[in-house]
C-alpha cells in the first residue's frame, strides 16, 4: 500500500514535470543554499583553525598595545628564569622598501633574537638561521621567507645574495621553509632581520610584541599567568597589554566561524520555508483540480485517512526530490568553488542529511493542510463537482 | 437486502430548506433487479445516493443487509461502500490518468487484498466485459461504451453485494447503450442485487420491478403520483 502511494505520488508529480519543478524550486535553492553556505563557511574555518594549531598550542603571544608603557628587550629575558617557560623571543616589526636590481616591493621586516626560530618551531630549507652573534654585532644579514625569495631572486638562490632594505644593503643567510598564510597575511614574505640591527633602523627601544614558549603543553596555563603578571608589575595597567595563548585563538575561531554558519544557515532555511508555502500553494490548487478524482476514490471505499496519506505522501516525495536536487547542485556549487580557490572545501554529510531530513519536514507541515482539505472533502459534493 | 423506512432528506438552499425525499418506503430483496424512473429533479440522484451510502437520511431508518446504516460515521460509510457496494455512473467517473488496469485495481487497493490475488481479480473481470486487450489504454483512448465497461470491471473486482447503476446509458449511444445493458442483465443473472435509476422507460423496462419517483414521493404505481 505504501509503496504504491509512493509510486503514485512520482507518477502525479511526474505527469505535471513543469509545474513541479517550478513548484519546488523554491526548496532546490533553499537546500543548495543552506548546504554551500554552510560546507564552505566551516571548510574554510577548519583551514583557520589547522594552521593555527599548527603554530603549536604551546606558543603564547604578548602584546603591549599601550605605547607609553615600556618594556625592554632585556626585561623580557628574564623570563627565562622560570621552568615553566622554555624560551621567550622579542620581536621588532616594521615595514620597509625591500630592493633587488629592478624588484621594489614592501615588505614585512621582523626583527628577531636567535631564540626566535626555536619559539616559533621555524625552520630554514637553505642557508643558516639569524645566530646570536648576528643579534650581538647588529650585523646586516636577512633570512628570507619563500615568497619574498621567490619574488626578489626569482629561481636563483638567494642565499649569498643581497638585498637593499631601506638605504641599507643586507646579505642573505638563508630562507625559510614554506609556513603558509595565517590570518595576519602570509607568513613566507617576511624578511628576518637580528634583533639589534632592527632597533637601530627604527630607533625603537622598548618592545612592543614578544612571544613565549611554554616548556610543556600542561605548563602553558602557569606560562600565562607568569607573562601576565610580569607584564603587570612592568606596566602597572592591566590594560595596557594582551596575552592570548593559541588555545584561546581557536575558541575565539571556532564561535566566530560557529556563528557565521548558523547565521549564513539561518538566511538560507528561510528560503527553504518560502519554498514550502510554493508547496502547499499549488497542493491547495491541485487538490482543487482533482476534485473529481477524490470523490471517485471515496465512492469506492477510500477513508479519510487514505485520502490524507495520498496528498501528504505528495508533498512529501515533492519536497525531498526537491531537496535531493538541491543537494546535487550544492555537490557541484562546492566543487567548482574548492577548484576556483583550491580551499578544500567538501560537502558536510551531516547538513546535507539534515537538510534532507529538513525537507521531509516541510513537506509534512506544508503539505498536511491541502491533504487535510482534501480528506474532508464529501464524496457527493465532490462528485457533484465535476 | 436493502429497507428503507419514512426516509426524509432535505437540502438547505440559503436560509430555505428544501425538501428533495418525503416518507420513502422501500424493500429490495436479494438479487432483485430493480429499477427507479423518475423524471429529474425528481430526487431520484440524491435516493441514489443514499441507497449507495454516500450520504445519509435526515429522518428515517436505512437498514443495509439488517444493519442500520443512518447513524454511520464517514469512514464506516466509506468501508460499507467499499465492501458492499458498487457504482456505475452515467459520467463513468474514471480516473483519467490511470489506465483501465489502474483503474480497476483502485477500489482493491483499500480494500488490503494482496498483490497476487488482485492481478487475478483485475484480468478476470477486464476479461469478462470483453476489454482484455486495452488494459494499458487510458480513458481518452477508449470509446464511451468501452470507458462504461471499465467501470463495470471496476465494480465487479470488488465484488459488492449490490449494483447501482445511476442512468449507466445516459451518455452512450444506442448500439453501446444495448450492450451495457446486456451486461447489466447478464450481472443480475448471475445472481448480483441490481437498482437501476434512469428516467428512460424502455431502459428501466428491463428490469425485474419497477418503482416511481416523482417531486419526492416513491410508488408502486406511476398513477398514484
Amino acid at each position: 500500500m505504501t509503496r504504491k502511494i509512493i509510486r503514485l505520488s512520482l507518477k502525479t508529480i511526474f505527469h505535471n514535470k513543469m509545474r513541479s519543478f517550478l513548484t519546488v524550486l523554491g526548496i532546490i535553492i533553499g537546500v543548495m543554499a543552506v548546504v554551500t553556505l554552510v560546507s564552505i563557511t566551516q571548510g574554510a574555518a577548519a583551514g583557520i583553525t589547522d594552521s593555527i594549531s599548527d603554530m603549536g598550542s604551546q606558543q603564547i603571544t604578548a602584546t603591549i598595545t599601550d605605547e607609553d608603557a615600556s618594556v625592554s628587550a632585556a626585561d623580557v629575558e628574564e623570563l627565562h628564569t622560570y621552568s615553566a617557560v622554555s624560551g621567550v623571543a622579542a620581536v621588532n616589526t616594521f615595514s620597509e622598501t625591500v630592493k633587488k636590481k629592478e624588484e621594489t616591493g614592501t615588505y614585512s621586516i621582523v626583527g628577531v633574537t636567535p631564540e626566535y626560530f626555536e619559539v616559533q618551531d621555524l625552520a630554514v630549507q637553505r642557508g643558516r638561521k639569524i645566530a646570536p652573534s648576528d643579534d650581538e654585532c647588529c650585523t646586516r644579514v636577512c633570512v628570507l621567507g619563500t615568497e619574498a625569495a621567490t619574488d626578489l631572486f626569482g629561481t636563483w638562490d638567494a642565499v649569498g645574495g643581497t638585498v637593499r632594505i631601506g638605504d641599507r644593503t643586507f646579505q642573505v643567510v638563508g630562507v625559510l621553509e614554506e609556513q603558509g598564510s595565517s590570518l595576519a597575511g602570509s607568513d613566507d614574505s617576511r624578511i628576518l632581520i637580528p634583533y639589534s640591527t632592527a632597533e637601530r633602523m627604527t630607533g625603537q627601544t622598548g618592545v612592543s610584541t614578544f612571544y613565549v614558549r611554554a616548556s610543556s603543553e600542561q605548563e602553558v596555563e602557569a606560562a600565562v599567568s607568569i607573562v601576565d603578571a610580569f607584564l603587570l608589575q612592568a606596566t602597572r595597567d592591566e590594560d595596557a597589554y594582551t596575552v592570548n595563548n593559541q588555545s584561546d585563538i581557536l575558541d575565539t575561531m571556532d564561535d566566530v566561524s560557529g556563528t557565521m554558519s548558523l547565521l549564513l544557515g539561518g538566511i538560507a532555511a528561510i528560503s527553504l520555508v518560502v519554498g514550502g508555502i510554493g508547496i502547499m500553494n499549488i497542493m491547495l490548487v491541485s487538490v482543487t483540480e482533482r476534485t473529481m478524482e477524490i470523490g471517485i476514490r471515496k465512492a469506492v471505499g477510500a477513508k479519510r485517512r487514505h485520502i490524507l496519506l495520498q496528498f501528504l505522501c505528495e508533498s512529501c516525495v515533492l519536497s525531498v526530490l526537491g531537496g535531493a536536487a538541491g543537494l546535487v547542485l550544492s555537490f557541484v556549487c562546492i566543487r567548482g568553488y574548492d577548484l576556483l580557490t583550491g580551499s578544500g572545501s567538501t560537502v558536510n554529510l551531516a547538513v546535507a542529511l539534515a537538510s534532507i531530513l529538513f525537507c521531509a519536514g516541510i513537506g509534512v507541515v506544508f503539505g498536511s493542510y491541502p491533504a487535510a482539505k482534501a480528506s474532508r472533502l464529501q464524496p457527493i459534493d465532490a462528485l457533484r463537482r465535476s | 437486502m436493502i429497507r428503507l423506512r419514512h426516509i426524509y432528506k432535505s437540502y438547505r438552499m440559503g436560509s430555505m430548506a428544501v425538501p428533495v425525499l418525503k416518507d420513502i418506503n422501500l424493500h429490495v430483496r436479494p438479487q432483485e433487479f430493480l429499477s427507479i424512473l423518475g423524471p429529474s429533479g425528481s430526487g431520484k440522484t440524491t435516493l441514489m445516493n443514499i441507497i449507495g451510502c454516500l450520504d445519509v437520511p435526515d429522518e428515517g431508518e436505512y437498514l443495509l443487509d439488517g444493519q442500520p446504516v443512518e447513524s454511520c460515521g464517514e469512514d464506516e460509510l466509506a468501508e460499507i461502500r467499499g465492501k458492499k457496494i458498487g457504482f456505475i455512473f452515467q459520467q463513468f467517473h474514471l480516473l483519467p490518468d490511470a489506465t483501465a488496469y489502474e483503474n480497476v485495481e483502485m477500489p482493491l487497493l483499500y480494500h488490503k487484498i494482496p498483490a497476487a490475488e488482485r492481478k487475478a481479480r483485475v484480468e478476470e473481470t477486464l476479461e469478462r466485459v470483453g476489454l482484455a486487450d486495452r488494459m494499458t489504454h487510458k480513458p481518452a483512448q477508449l470509446s464511451g461504451g468501452q470507458q462504461q465497461r471499465v467501470a463495470i470491471a471496476r465494480v465487479l473486482a470488488a465484488r459488492p453485494s449490490i449494483i447501482l447503476a445511476d442512468e449507466p446509458t445516459g451518455n452512450l449511444d444506442s448500439g453501446s447503450g444495448r450492450e451495457i445493458m446486456d451486461i447489466i442483465r447478464g450481472l443480475w443473472q448471475a445472481g448480483n442485487t441490481i437498482v437501476l435509476i434512469t428516467h428512460d422507460i424502455h431502459v428501466a423496462n428491463e428490469a425485474q420491478r419497477k418503482v416511481y419517483v416523482r417531486d419526492g414521493v416513491l410508488s408502486d404505481r406511476e398513477e398514484d403520483i
